[in-house]
């Protein structure tokens, strides 16, 4: 069975419209403008249990809108939705109790107390057995090395600090569901790697199906091997990585190092994307010019020193999907 | 049940804990919030030291009445904190995290503050009220006292769900209504006296519309052995403290419309 | 100059966004004002004594408070507060101006603009509907005016001086609150001044804070006639430069407190 199945979501909100300016405002006083935000447009997909997936999309796109939709937070104005084989919003407290959500910019932590009181107080809220809890927290504490951090109050963590421990608070209850929103938005370099293999291996040994939303494209290219794309409030492409790449564009890159001055690559089958002093970066189509063909003209005409084939950056991938939505 | 209770205690375990960190700023608010009320009473003094009485009612009379109706919203101002700062929560976005665990939303929000500092409202609530209890000489029968407690529990109750329907509004509109503010401590300030004191329509607008009358005017009526000017039956005295919790029931299905207009609109 | 005048705009508008509040404001004010009407009303049936003042003329005294109501209502700066706590309080100093007379504009800024949003609106209702008499002379409006004029200067130097008591207590609560409590009281908003005990009345006229709200009042009603109003108008007066005075003495011996600890 399904662990999330999501059908024909659409969901559109009223927006009250602030005027510019004095004289707007005093319009605004007597009668206000609405705008009407189609958030989500028929949205459907299917996770399986133990699932890794990323949700992406630009600002606006959605995203936030089908996390709180799954975890019961909104309504949506039609289209089904089941998680776990309940309706979120219909049963939310029992749905709650087999979710975590962790948001990036917010914690759920409380700010004044110790981090190990804030675990004690979730422990009570979702009524977590003692000794359940105790062998999560002493096992997830260890994953995430928070230990030396369990005396501390919130207020005085680093933001990388913070987020390891509102995800093992997030992890107490022993959720089977788990929404990840921007976890890494902030973290220094060590944080974000840490992270990323928590989540890793909490998905590959303890099966936990994860929604990962972020604008961390590392992130999606490390950890996830499905990848939904959102654009506009609806799915623009919903499959692994690779996929996704290859249905956007099929052509590769070519990096070149060359030795002495640059040589014209006009006539070589391949576009000048971007030149740093002796290093070429090169755009060219596999189905028009073959990679060691392309290499072959490169090195016949210039001095090489170095050169790397690969394919385009995620981000320019994304990129483009987005500019076809709005197409 | 127990369960909630207990994790109720834990939550305002965690308040207290973290206003007694601050704990020489409590005091001095504690004890700066005892004279700002008890300022109110000051005046009171000084108009019966002019004028003698109000309509045929005394100073220690009086004294009951605010006695009553200010230790009742010590207790409620005081536990239900949580209600009145609602408004940025939802503003903040935070109550999404309450929406996310599986509680109750009222339980959370009324169990997040207990504000240690209204209990300078109290004191001085207390000292007038023992005051007037003194210098009335009323012969105390358990039905009596009982009928006091009662009724400054029910008006507590009352004041707690006028502050989740002020909450709720929160849910509707952004903006801080403050007409909530009207009705609470202008309520307050109301039922420092005998509601006989004020014009008709205003009377009958605390008796009907808002049950601010049953807080400690009808019962006071009862304890002080006065029938009323107004000319209502004696027996209500003794049901009006049920009004308080039956109010509150009322706003917490307001509440739940509200939460409900919530999940379905967003924010 | 062209600078405070953006600020100022600036503020407005964010008043207007806040409509509904705005009118709640008034609706709970006018309730206020009401309660008061009644309960003195019902004095006033208690006893057939002459009394120092009418009641009439204690009718136009309490919406006359409703009206000014923001001058006696004082809670810290919260900017300011946020600023000594954060130690930013430092770039004050840094600037090429005096500080003191900038927090007492910032003062007298966030006074006046809502005193007239919350006055004019007062007056109409209450002058129309409520029993809130004219003056009784064109001399007594004038007087009144002057009077109000160096109400609003004494209240900003009051509200400079709480936020500047900022400057010793961090939480600032304790003078924070108990100030503005004596001074409601001593203003005259809880009971008007006259009708306090005849015993009390030197030590009462003698304060500075029945300038922020009795005096006034009482010159607009007639209370006080227009012919005596130079001693009430100069008894603010002397009483604001006084707290000038010792709001700078302040700022200059609490600025140099939290530059020595290194805020």
């Amino acid at each position: 069975m399904a662990a999330v199945t999501v059908e024909d979501l659409v969901k559109t909100f009223r927006v009250a419209e602030r005027q510019p300016g004095t004289l707007g405002a005093l319009r605004g006083v007597v009668r206000r403008r609405h705008r009407t935000v189609h958030a989500l447009e028929g949205v459907s997909f299917e996770l399986q249990p133990g699932e890794l997936v990323g949700y992406i999309g630009p600002n606006g796109a959605g995203k936030s809108t089908t996390v709180k939709i799954l975890s019961g937070i909104l309504v949506p104005d039609s289209g089904r939705c089941e998680v776990l084989g309940r309706i979120p919003w219909r049963e939310r407290v029992a749905n709650a109790r087999d979710i975590g959500v962790v948001f990036g910019q917010r914690t759920q932590l409380w700010w004044d107390l110790p981090v190990v009181e804030s675990f004690e107080l979730l422990r009570d809220i979702y009524a977590v057995p003692h000794e359940r809890f105790r062998a999560a927290r002493a096992e997830l504490v260890e994953l995430l090395d928070i230990g030396p951090l369990m005396d501390t109050p919130v207020r005085q963590l680093s933001l990388g600090q913070r987020m390891r421990c509102d995800l093992v608070a997030s992890l107490l209850h022993s959720p089977k569901m788990l929404y990840l929103d921007e976890p890494t938005i902030g973290l220094d370099a060590v944080s974000k790697l840490a992270v990323r293999e928590f989540i890793r291996r909490l998905n590959r040994e303890r099966g936990v199906t994860i929604i990962l939303t972020t604008h961390d494209m590392d992130d999606i290219e490390a950890l996830c091997s499905r990848v939904i794309v959102i654009g506009s409030g609806r799915i623009l492409s919903d499959g692994p990585l690779e996929a996704l790449r290859a249905r956007v564009t099929t052509e590769r890159r070519l990096i070149v190092d060359l030795a002495d001055g640059a040589g014209p690559f006009e006539s070589v089958g391949a576009e000048v994307v971007m030149r740093e002093g002796a290093r070429v970066h090169l755009r060219f189509d596999p189905a028009r010019v073959s990679a060691p063909e392309l290499i072959a003209r490169i090195t016949n005409g210039n001095a090489i020193r170095d050169l790397i084939v690969e394919n385009p950056p995620i981000e320019e991938v994304i990129a483009r999907l987005y500019g076809e939505a709005d197409r | 049940m127990v369960e909630t209770l207990h994790l109720y205690c834990r939550y305002i375990g965690v308040s207290v804990r973290g206003q007694m960190q601050y704990r020489a700023s409590f005091v001095l608010m504690s004890i700066g919030q005892l004279f700002a009320t008890g300022m109110e009473f000051l005046g009171i003094w000084a108009l019966f030291y002019r004028f003698g009485s109000l309509v045929g009612w005394s100073l220690p009379e009086i004294a009951l009445f605010y006695g009553m109706i200010h230790c009742a919203f010590a207790f409620a101002d005081g536990f239900g904190r949580g209600f009145d700062v609602f408004p940025s929560m939802v503003k903040s976005g935070d109550f999404d995290r309450l929406l996310v665990r599986p509680r109750s939303t009222v339980f959370q929000v009324a169990a997040r503050d207990l504000q240690l500092m209204r209990v300078g409202r109290l004191a001085q609530g207390l000292l007038v009220l023992l005051w007037a209890v003194g210098a009335l000489g009323i012969t105390w029968t358990v039905p009596l006292v009982g009928l006091l407690l009662a009724a400054i529990a029910g008006a507590a109750c009352f004041f707690v769900g006028l502050f989740v329907l002020q909450a709720t509004l929160s849910f509707w509109t952004i903006e801080t209504l403050e007409i909530c503010n009207t009705l609470t401590y202008g309520g307050v300030e109301t039922a420092e006296f005998p509601l006989s004191i004020y014009r008709t329509w205003f009377r009958w607008f605390f008796t009907l519309v808002v049950p601010l009358a049953c807080a400690n005017y009808y019962p006071g009526l009862a304890i002080l052995g006065r029938p009323d000017p107004c000319g209502a039956p004696a027996f209500i005295s003794w049901l009006a403290p049920l009004c308080g919790p039956l109010f509150l029931g009322a706003s917490m299905l307001v509440w739940r419309a509200g939460v409900r207009h919530y999940t379905s609109t967003g924010s | 100059m062209r600078g405070y005048a953006s600020f100022l705009a600036a503020r407005m508008r964010v008043l207007l966004q806040y409509r509904a509040a705005a009118l709640a404001g008034f609706g709970t004010q006018l309730f206020w004002g009401l309660i008061r009407v009644m309960i003195f009303e019902a004095f006033y049936r208690s006893s057939t004594a002459a009394q120092p003042m009418t009641m009439d003329e204690v009718r136009s005294y309490i919406w006359l408070g409703q009206a000014m109501l923001i001058l006696v209502m004082w809670g810290p700066d919260t900017d300011l507060r946020d600023m000594i706590r954060t130690g930013g309080v430092a770039y004050e100093l840094l600037r090429p101006l005096d500080v003191y007379w900038v927090w007492f504009t910032r003062c007298l800024a966030q006074r006046t603009i809502p005193l007239l949003f919350r006055a004019v609106p007062m007056f109409l209702v209450a002058g129309l509907f409520l029993g809130l008499q004219a003056p009784p002379s064109p001399g007594s409006a004038v007087a009144w005016l002057g009077a109000t004029l160096a109400a609003i200067l004494m209240s900003a130097a009051f509200a400079t001086l709480i936020s500047l008591s900022l400057l010793w207590t961090i939480s600032g609560e304790g003078m924070c609150r108990i100030l503005p409590v004596v001074c409601w009281v001593l203003s005259g908003l809880i009971v008007p001044l006259p009708l306090y005990p005849d015993w009390a009345q030197h030590v009462i006229m003698a304060l500075p804070f029945r300038g922020l709200a009795d005096t006034p009042f009482r010159l607009y009603i007639g209370h006080i006639p227009a012919s005596e109003s130079v001693p009430a108008i100069a008894h603010q007066l002397v009483w604001t430069s006084a707290m000038v005075v010792i709001g700078r003495l302040m700022l200059a011996r609490g600025l140099r407190r939290v530059v020595v600890q290194g805020g």
